[in-house]
Parts: structure tokens; sequence; C-alpha cells
């Protein structure tokens, strides 16, 4: 009788530890940083960020879609052709669940698509668009 | 008698066991890439910071000069930005260095370094001499396919580059 309660416990505390990060706390953190509440994070910000072309390389337009598909249900392909897994958490759970790796890749992809960094609400209004994607 | 016959067996011994190790088909036994096999190695940053955009090429293909040059510019990698935290990138640095074509760690290496000018370094494991000379049948217009993309695409031919198996037998170049 105690040993599967214990085991329980012991499983929800390792996922706890595991996985401390939420599409729902990186919100709130990205939210505070920008010094607004999360409910003014907005979901068709967010949506409009991840479709808008910007000026690419050799005279082509790039966007968060070039690379993660018009669809972020959808896998996506690097530039060297490699799958990337799903962006939208309904079809990756993994994704927004480990704040460095959501920094990281910020860094990163918002420099080669807008030529520089994301601000702290449009970090937040991304993971808005993304996580409510059914 | 005795001690003669016995050192003759022992030469014996030693000159078979050098024989067979010379003659076994390389990168089988010693598992350091011989041949058209990669060293296998296995390190969490190399694995997993590398092989999230593109398969982790083997540190044995370039050498040290290169990788020193490779990581210092991951701000514009080849055109994208693929910045690492410091202590990251310095990790990833250390164990390239320790297994690149120069550190006379694999056979594969020292093919690579066979065809390099003592000063280059290049940034292109496909501007390598070995790796032209190793791609030297394949038709030009084979690299710009849809289904191949780039030559960074190793495993659009080799279908068991993810294995680290480059052997002509696993090649299929796709329409």
């Amino acid at each position: 009788m105690i040993k599967p309660l214990a085991l329980t416990m012991l499983a929800l505390m390792s996922t706890s530890v595991a996985s401390a990060d939420t599409p729902a706390t990186l919100m709130a953190h990205f939210a505070q940083q920008a010094g607004s509440p999360v409910s003014a994070l907005s979901a068709a910000r967010g949506e409009t960020l991840y479709r808008s072309e910007h000026p690419g390389r050799a005279g082509t337009s790039v966007s968060c879609a070039s690379c993660h598909t018009a669809n972020p249900k959808q896998p996506g392909r690097t530039r060297v052709n490699k799958r990337i897994e799903p962006l939208a958490p309904a079809a990756n759970p993994q994704r927004f669940t480990d704040a460095a790796k959501v920094e990281k890749w910020f860094r990163r992809n918002c420099q080669d698509v807008l030529q520089r960094e994301c601000s702290a609400q449009e970090k937040g209004d991304f993971i808005a668009w993304l996580s409510q994607l059914k | 008698m005795n001690i003669l016959l016995r050192g003759i067996g022992v030469l014996t011994a030693v000159g078979a066991v050098t024989l067979l190790a010379f003659s076994l088909p390389s990168g089988v036994a010693h598992g350091d890439g011989g041949g058209d096999v990669m060293p296998r190695l296995t390190h969490k940053n190399w694995q997993q910071e590398c092989a999230s955009c593109h398969l982790a090429y083997s540190p044995a293909l370039l050498p040290r000069a290169s990788w020193q040059r490779l990581m210092g510019g991951l701000d514009n990698h080849f055109g994208d930005n693929a910045s690492l935290d410091p202590a990251t990138q310095a990790d990833i640095l250390r164990f390239l260095e320790a297994n690149a074509a120069d550190s006379g760690t694999s056979q594969i290496g020292s093919r690579v370094m066979r065809r390099m000018e003592a000063k280059d370094a290049p940034l292109r494991i496909t501007e390598t001499r070995w790796f032209v000379g190793k791609h030297d049948e394949v038709p030009r217009s084979a690299w710009s396919r849809k289904s191949v993309g780039s030559a960074a695409n190793c495993a659009a031919c080799h279908s068991k580059a993810e294995q680290g198996m480059f052997d002509d037998d696993s090649v299929r170049i796709p329409k």
C-alpha cells in the first residue's frame, strides 16, 4: 500500500525537477521582464512575428516559417536539411520546458531572421501563440 | 636448444599477431575509424549541440587549427548564428582538438592530413583535398538536387552516416 504511494511521490518529485519550466512559467518570466502582466501578452502578435518576412541572404526573404514551416505543428528542416522537431507544444511537449534552451534559440534565430535580438515581450508573445495551438 | 626453439616460437607468435593486426579490415578491430568508418566517439555537448542543426561531423575530418577557427566564429557560422555559452563552447573545442585530424588518434585523420599542407586550416570539410578526392565520381548536378540540399547533408547519400559509416556500399545518391 505504502510502496506505490511512495513511488508516485518520487515520480512526481522527479518530474518537477526534470522540467521546472513550462510555457506558462516562461510566459510569466518574459512578461515580468517586459514589465507587463501576462495578460498583456498577445498570441496574435506572436503569430505575426512568426510569419513576417525579412530580407535574408542573397535577395531571398526569411521568416521563422522558412525553417519551421507555415504550420508549427509540423516538423521543419534546418538549412542543411536536418529534421527540426515541431515547435508547437501540442505536437512536441518538450518545447518550452528548458529556459536555457529557449534563450539560446531566441538569441540565435532572432539574429538570423530579424538581424537583432528579440524583446522580452516578443518572446512572451511568441510562446503565447504557439502554446495555445491545439 | 630448448631456449632457441622457445625463442623462435615467441617470435613466430609475435609475427603472426602483428601480421593479423595489419591485415584486418581497417576500422573493424580497433574502432578508431579506419577505412570509411568514423572513429567511435561519444561526447554529450558535441552530439547535442552540433547535431541539433547538422550531422555531428567527426573531429577527425579537420585539423586542430580548423576547429579553433570554427569554434571562434560561431556567431557567424556559415551565415547562421550558432553561438553557445562560453563553457559549452570551450568543452566542445577541447573534444574537437583532442580528436582532430592531426591529433594522431585515427587512421581517417591521418589520411585527411596526408593531403593537407601544414599551414592549411580550412573551415569546410568539403574543401579538404581528402573530401574532394573521395567525391570525384559524384556528378556536380547531384549536389544541388532538392533531395540533397547541400554537400553538408552527408545523410542524403550516405544511408549510415548517423552511425559513422561511409563505405561505398551504403551510398545511394537520390534522384
